[in-house]
This record gives C-alpha cells, structure tokens and sequence, in this order.
C-alpha cells in the first residue's frame, strides 16, 4: 500500500449513496466491536455500537502505516462521539467525520450504515 | 493592509506567526511566509526522534492547513535570494518579488564545518534537518554494524552518537576540547558523563585536533594530530552553528565580525523595517542556539510591530537540562563560578555516575549557577531557586544530599515560589499563570492548563513542575486530586478494582451502566479487562471486545498487520521433539522463527484467519499459549543451574519452571517476568526482572522490582537465604500486592518508586504482614494457579471464538494487501513504499 492507494477511499455521505451493499447478518459482528467486509477491491470496517443501537463504516486501511487493520480496534467515544482506536499505534479517528483525533493524520473516509430485515448495509456512490 | 514577510520556516519562524495570530490586530497584517526546506516548521529539538519512528508528522509543529486557516500564505521549497531595502521589497530564486511593510528573518543558522582536509569525502554529514538524517540512514545501512564518528561533544553531537548508536554502528564522539559539552560542564562532570557514555557503548575522544579525513572518495578514517588515527565508515559533524546572514550583506545591514545580524533590544536591525529574530540574531554580541531565547525573540518582534514597547530581557538565561540517551545532564546559571566569587558544593558518586555541583554565593544566600550529570530530578527547582534568587536552606548542601534525617525536601514546595518565578521557559509562563488558569478559571487537568496558558508545549521539561503546581492549586481550593481513568469513569484502577470486587460487577457493560459515564474508550476498556482477569480469573476470550487488541486475537499484531505467535516454552527447556514440532508447523505456515530475548521461540507472520490453525497444531504437541500478547507473565529465565553447570549452587531450571507454570496466565496491570540464576554469577538476569531468584549458600535470595526497556532498573534485594517455600510465598504476596494497587501500564519498578515507604514499606507488607492481609493474597494467588486455562485451547475449541478469527466475514478471500520480502532465507514484511 502507498500513500496513492489512500484515494481508493472517499468519503459518502447518506445522500450521495447509490449502492446499498447488502454486507453480512447484524449476528456475524461482534456486540460493541468490528469486523471487516469486502466489497469490490475496498475493505471496509464496520463497528456495531450496541450499547447505543448504531452503526458506522469506515475504511479497514490506517493511514499512519497504510495497513489493513482499522476494524479489529477497539471502538470508544471522545466527548459522546464514535470513535476506532487503530490496533497498531492508537491512532484515533472520528467515525462521524472520519477525523484524526490524536493527531495530524488523514481523515480516513467514512460510509453509511443501515439494517434492514437482520442485514447490515453499507452506502457506496460507485 | 500592510504586508509582514517572514523569512524562514524554522521554529523560531513558526512561533512568530504563532504568536502573531494570537492577537487582535492580526487581521490589519498580510503575513507571508517563506521556507527553503520542503516542508513546513518542524521541531528540529526533537530530530533524533525521527531515526527511531521515521515520522515527521509527529515533530510537525502544525500541519500546513494551519497556516491556510489562518490566513498565512506560505511558500515552502522557495530561497530568498535579496533584499532591497530602498524600496521594500526582496526577490526570490524564482525570481518572485514581494513587497514588505515589515521583513522579519528568522533564517536560523547552518551547521559549521570545519575546513579540514577531505571533509567534502562520501560518508561524512552534519545533522540538522530531516533531509539530513534521511541521507545519513541511508547510507548508514549500507554499512551496517561498522563504526562510525561524530565530530563534537556538545549537547546535538551526543544526540547525534545516540542516533548513530540506534543505525547499529559503533559510535565514537570527538571533541577538540579537554571535555564534553565545554560550555555547559566542568572537568569533573564531564568525567562523570563520559563513564555513563562508555557504558552505553559510546567511546569518548578527548583532546583531538582533527588534522584530515581520510579515505579514497569514501571516507575512512580520521587522522589527529601525531599521527594518530581512528578507522571510521561514516561521520557526523556536529561542530557548533553559523548564522545565516548571507540575506544581510545583499542589503548591508550591520553585522557583527564574526557573523550575524546586529539587532537591539526591540529585535530591529540597522534597518528599522527590517527584524532578525532567533539563530541569525546577534543580540549582546552573542548568538543564542537555544529554542526559549528565540521564542522570546518572536514575542518582542511582533510586540514592536503592533506597536507594544516589550523589550527582549537584557540577560538571557543559558541553562538547559537534557536527557541524552536516557542520561539525566543539566546545567544552570554560572556553573562554573571560580572561587572568589562562589562557594562550590560538590557531590560524587563514581559508582553511580553522579556528579552535582552547586555554586552558592560567599555569604551562603543565593544560588549561582551549577552542574548535574546522571540524576536531574531537582534541576526544575534548583533553577527556580537560582532565577528568583530565593533564600537557600540553612545547610545549602541539602540541596543536592536531600534532606537527612529529617522529613520533607530541602527544595521546599512549589507554591512557594514568587509569582513572577517563570515556570516555563519556552513560553514564558510564570507560576502565577499557571497557578490562577487552575485557581480562577478552573482548568484541573495539566492537559487543560497547557491548552489555556501554553506551559509544557516547548521542550516539555517543565511538565513535573506544572503537574505539582496544578495538585497544589487544586489542593488549596480543598479539592481531592483524582486520578481518573478517563471520562467515562471519575475512578482510579484502584477504585475500579475494589468497585468490581464488593460489588460483584460481573462485566463491562454492567460496570458503565453501574458507576461510569457514556459508552467506554479504548483507555479505560483494556483497563477494566485487566481488573475482570484479575478478580476472575476469567480468560481474554470471555469479553473480547474490551480487551486490547492483542488480547483480542491472543496474538501480538505486527509491522504488516499479521500476527507472532509465541508458545511458552517455561524455564527455557524444550524437548528435541518439541522443537521438531515447532519447526514443522512454522515451515508449513511459512512463519519467520526467531529465538526471543526471554528463552522462547517467536514465530512471525501469521494471518489472521490461520491463528487458529497454528494453535491447534501447536497444542497437539503439547503447547500452550506463552501469553505473549498480555499483560501478564511472560517468561522465567533461568540458567542452567546444578542441574549441568559445574558452578550452580541450586537446581534453578526446576525452579523457574515452577514458577512460570505458577503464575502464567495472570493478567496484571503490566508484563511481568521473572529469572532463577543457580548461582551468584547470574547468569539468567534474574536482577533485571520484576521479580527474580538468586541461589546462595543457605538458599535463595528473592530480588523484586527489577526492570529492564527503556528505563532499566536493578531489582532490590527483599529477602537473603530463604528456603524455596517462603521464596515462591514472598513473591506470591508481592505479586498479588502490585496486581491490586498498581495503575494500567505501570511497571514493578515504576509502581515501586511511587509507593509512599518504598521498599521498606513493601517488606512490611508482604513479609510482617503490617495491613493483615497476607492470608488473603496467599488465598487469592493460590487460587489463579489452580485455576488456569490456555486461553488458546478455549480459542480453538469454542466455535463461537474460533469464528472471530477472519479477515472478511462476507468472503473467504485472505488480506491481499500483505506482501514480503526476502531475508536472510527467511522473510519479513516489505515496507510500504
């Protein structure tokens, strides 16, 4: 991976989305953690916030050492916001904004999640 | 509007426009910013961080969008090449042309190298911008494990010796003059530095006049005077600074004989439209190579601009205080104050590397100046003593022997310094800043305060003064200081400990909803895991996704995101048939091997979905997991003890393997290791370990609290010639003791020289039984022994946990991200490019 490869991923918001991607059963993701899903050539991370009965997709790739790692972070809140600790350097990013919250990183980009009949969605624009 | 041209992008640089955008008026100023290098300010104090992370967004001093949002333009990559004072305007290498109002330099200065023949060979470089070390790595790794020199012992010329330690060359420092850093220590204390260095592996060359650089097109070695010669691949010049004034002479401004622009005491230069501020100034005919002066430079400059009459200080205080390669050295004031003006106060342990002086003045009242070297813990207070000219104690020598005999510090507490006493000095904030941001405005966290008043933002070494200075301000408004977790619990590890206990909280969820605030962060989740492992016993798999992420998986995560695997392998002693197993299994799953530093076999480069797969194979041959991922205990060390040794005195593999069968498994609030040596010869580390045994004549001698990483620290001796019994119960209670009361992450030693009694008072506890609960840690300890489970067996065993363990859950597909490269036969992860 190099810092080129970051543009496979671009943030979308709820509006822009034209792709609902059918992901996996809500039951295969743990309770208030991640698991990882493939769609296309992109992984994306996907973190069931149980305690609050929500969703967030982000990508798997951190962008401090470009690994593929994100969704097997511990996920936490800062200030009543989501946020995923990377597994490798504690790296925080805002999973509303895709914001690095701990330094000058990269946002990372950030998905639309919905559920529907026990399914989880995640919204692309391509 | 008018237009400020800031020339230079350096520190000094940044903090000018720093401390421009802090005021009102900022939006009368057009502020433009020039920088030859390509990227934007970074902190060049903190450069040799870089060769241990390769990160410059970490010594970023702001990322570039932060000049955009404040309404700086700023040309990176761009030379000023003239000024023209007539009309106003300077010219670029571009040939751009900007118009000023007011120029601002701030060019900073180049590293001096000394015109010695064949100084322009391969190999040899300075150390100041990233540039530099990027260059120096490079070639640094072509020539892997050779030696190499650095040219001057000052303070950046041990940092550079360190860094080239760290490359993995041999380093050798030489300096001209009779000792290291001449301008900030005296004879004695550069001795005393020089012992610490040469145990660290740096050879110390005193008294040499380099006469040439050898070598054919590559350099080879140096020659000094009489012939003398050192054989070196690479070398690093590091021989003082040379302002950059060459922009002075296309104008001529006044200079100074030896370089630098002449500036008065409102940073103007000859010109009045025109400032020079940090290392290119030549203010009271010197040049100050030091971050805090530069900064003060900064704050005057812009003063004057808008008009304010602030004046830079008439003397500037030298003093500095370093941690080179993790050895304490400061120096303060005059330190070297002769006779006839000063009483010298010295104090020499040889054994331990530590010199202090202090220069009190005749008639015993005030501090002058002095020297530390091996142990600066009293620098921030000795410096305070010294600016504020306070009262000394009756018994000045108190100052650098502590207090004896009776209670409390020499040094007095913080709150009673003057106000105006400034606390930090990059920033200029004094006590009384900080004192009232905690006091008046109610900021309660060090964190808060330095958001508010700066302190702590410079060099850093003022944050234990600020730290005490905020428990002590919260103390005199009648607050209790609290430790908290984070913001989701206003309860120390402690408290938690206790509250999960008596309360019988059976999970996380459970303890939020019970006494925590919000939905949890990745700080008090892993902590709280620990605290459920430890009143339960209960394994990481139970709440997988609280714990840390290594425990979630049961594996260290790597460089390239796959996973090491580590069985325990106790004591060190492995069948022949066991190590053809591990072989087997790390050959089939293409796993690099390495023997650890602790007696085991790491296996490197596992996927995650084939975890499972390796452990399943692994505990067919009798493996279980070596806990390497946890906070917990990781190995036993042992020599070889009587068992072969034809000097052990005891049969310490036995032992050791006891002992980690005793306590594997146990999470506690740090790793933890431990070591049997059969005799005093030692040779299994027994005294770097948390805790450790040591077989004597008439038994065993049970160090504890020993640690090795990046502070090391020898364990004390707790018990002498004990039987084996009372041995294993003594660390039992230990154990017990520090998994009850120790904060997340800290160490033996660390919790130790934080426990109010030390040593003394730990002896109390674990061996007179003083609070009466011995029976209960006995109990407890006792009781995580016989209940042990590989928490690999219950991995691979359950389903359900084995389910977690795949990189997709909508496909089968592997991470196709992962690549390799070749090494020595085996492989290791390609760097991302």
């Amino acid at each position: 991976m190099t810092f080129a490869d970051l543009g496979t991923y671009q943030a979308t918001k709820p509006e822009d989305v034209k792709i609902w991607f059918k992901a996996c059963e809500v039951s295969r993701f743990p309770k208030n953690g991640g698991a990882c899903i493939k769609y296309k050539d992109k992984q994306i991370a996907v973190f069931n916030f149980t305690r609050i009965g929500k969703w967030y997709a982000c990508q798997n790739l951190c962008p401090h050492k470009m690994e593929m790692v994100l969704s097997r972070g511990m996920i936490g809140e800062e200030g009543g916001n989501p946020k995923i600790a990377c597994p490798l350097h504690k790296n925080t990013f805002s999973l509303e904004t895709g914001e690095n919250l701990n330094g000058n990183l990269e946002a990372i980009a950030t998905y639309p999640v919905k559920i529907e009949d026990n399914f989880v969605y995640v919204g692309f624009s391509e | 509007m008018k237009t400020i041209l800031v020339i230079g992008n350096g520190m000094v640089g940044y903090k000018f426009c720093e401390k421009f955008i802090a005021q009102e008026r900022k939006s009368e100023f057009n502020v433009i910013v020039f920088g030859e290098e390509p990227r934007v300010a970074y902190d060049r104090v903190h450069l040799s961080e870089y060769f241990e992370n390769e990160d410059e967004e970490k010594l970023m001093l702001a990322p570039r969008s932060w000049y955009e949002e404040n309404n700086i333009t700023i040309y990176t990559n761009e030379r000023v090449t003239d000024i023209h004072k007539v009309n106003k305007t300077i010219t670029t290498l571009s040939e751009k042309t900007f118009s000023y109002d007011y120029l601002v330099l701030a060019t900073g200065s180049t590293p001096f190298v000394p015109p010695i023949k064949g100084v322009d060979k391969k190999g040899v470089f300075v150390y100041r911008t990233i540039e530099d070390l990027e260059e120096t790595m490079a070639f640094a790794k072509k020539i892997k494990g050779g030696k190499a020199a650095v040219l001057g012992g000052g303070l950046l010329g041990l940092e550079a010796a360190k860094a080239v330690k760290d490359m993995g060359l041999e380093p050798h420092v030489v300096e001209f003059a009779p000792r290291l850093m001449p301008r900030q220590l005296d004879d004695d204390g550069s001795a005393a530095l020089e012992s610490k260095m040469k145990e660290l592996g740096i050879t110390v060359h005193l008294n040499k006049a380099t006469q040439q650089i050898l070598g054919n097109g590559s350099i080879e070695g140096m020659e000094f005077l009489e012939n003398e010669k050192l054989d070196v691949e690479m070398l690093i010049i590091s021989a003082g600074i040379r302002p950059r004034d060459e922009l002075a002479k296309t104008c001529n401004l006044e200079m100074g004989i030896r370089g630098g622009i002449v500036v008065d005491n409102t940073m103007r230069t000859s010109d009045p439209s025109i400032f020079a501020i940090g290392e290119v100034a030549l203010y009271n005919q010197m040049i100050y190579g030091l971050v805090a002066p530069g900064y003060e430079m900064a704050q005057v400059a812009v003063d004057q601009i808008l008009g304010n009459e602030t004046k830079m200080s008439a003397s500037i205080d030298m003093s500095t205080k370093l941690k080179l390669i993790g050895v304490d050295v400061a120096s303060f004031g005059n330190p070297f104050a002769t006779e006839e003006e000063a009483h010298a106060i010295v104090f020499e342990n040889k054994l331990e590397g530590l010199y202090k002086r202090i220069n009190v003045s005749k008639d015993g009242k005030t501090l002058l100046g002095g020297i530390l070297v091996g142990d600066a813990g009293d620098y921030n207070m000795l410096l305070q003593l010294y600016q504020n000219k306070m009262a000394l104690p009756e018994n000045p020598e108190d100052l650098i022997l502590g207090a004896r005999g009776g209670e409390g510090t020499a040094m007095g507490n913080v709150m009673d310094l003057p106000d105006e006493a400034v606390v930090c000095s990059c920033e200029s904030v004094t006590k009384g800043a900080i004192c009232c941001s905690v006091i008046d405005d109610g900021n309660e966290s060090v964190k808060s305060v330095a958001k508010v008043t700066k302190a702590t933002t410079g060099c850093g070494g003022c944050k234990p003064m600020v730290a005490d200075l905020v428990t002590e301000s919260l103390k005199s408004l009648g607050k209790t200081i609290k430790v908290r977790i984070c913001e989701h619990f206003d309860y120390s590890r402690q408290e938690l400990y206790d509250i999960v206990k008596l309360r019988e909280i059976k999970d996380y969820d459970e303890l939020l909803d019970t006494v925590g605030n919000g939905n949890g962060c990745e700080v008090c989740k892993p902590a709280t895991a620990a605290i459920f492992a430890s009143v339960y016993n209960e394994t990481a798999n139970k709440q997988e996704t609280i714990q840390d992420s290594n425990d979630r998986y049961l594996a260290n995560i790597q460089r390239n995101g796959t996973y090491s695997v580590v069985p325990r392998v106790a004591g060190g002693e492995i069948t022949p048939k066991q190590l053809m197993a591990m072989g087997r299994i790390a050959q089939k799953y293409d796993l690099y091997t390495k023997i650890t530093g602790g007696q085991r076999i790491d296996m490197f480069g596992a996927k995650l979905h084939e975890l499972p797969l390796i452990w399943e194979e692994l505990i067919a041959e009798g493996f279980e997991t070596g806990q390497a991922y946890g906070k917990s205990l990781r190995t036993v060390k042992s020599c070889v003890g009587s068992t072969w040794c034809r000097y052990g005195m005891d049969e310490s593999v036995s032992f050791a393997i006891e002992i980690e069968n005793r306590y594997k498994g146990i999470r506690s609030p740090h790793k933890m290791k431990g070591g049997v040596s059969g005799c005093i010869r030692e040779c299994a580390e027994a005294r770097c370990k948390d805790f450790g045994f040591i077989a004597v004549e008439g038994g065993w001698n049970v160090y504890v609290c020993g640690n090795g990483g990046a502070n090391p620290k020898h364990a004390e001796l707790f018990a002498e010639k004990v039987d084996k019994e009372t041995a294993v119960k003594y660390v039992d209670r230990f154990l017990m003791y520090y998994i009850k009361t120790a904060p997340p992450l800290i160490r033996t030693a660390a919790w130790l020289e934080k426990l109010e009694g030390g040593i003394t008072y730990l002896k109390n506890v674990v061996i007179n039984d003083s609070l009466g609960i011995a029976e209960e840690l006995d109990k407890e300890m006792q009781n995580y022994a016989d209940t042990y489970k590989c928490e690999w067996k219950e991995a691979v065993e359950t389903p359900e946990i084995r389910s977690r363990y795949t990189h997709f859950i909508n496909s089968d597909e592997t991470d196709s991200n992962i690549e390799y490269v070749d090494l020595r036969g085996q492989k290791m992860p390609k760097a991302w490019a």
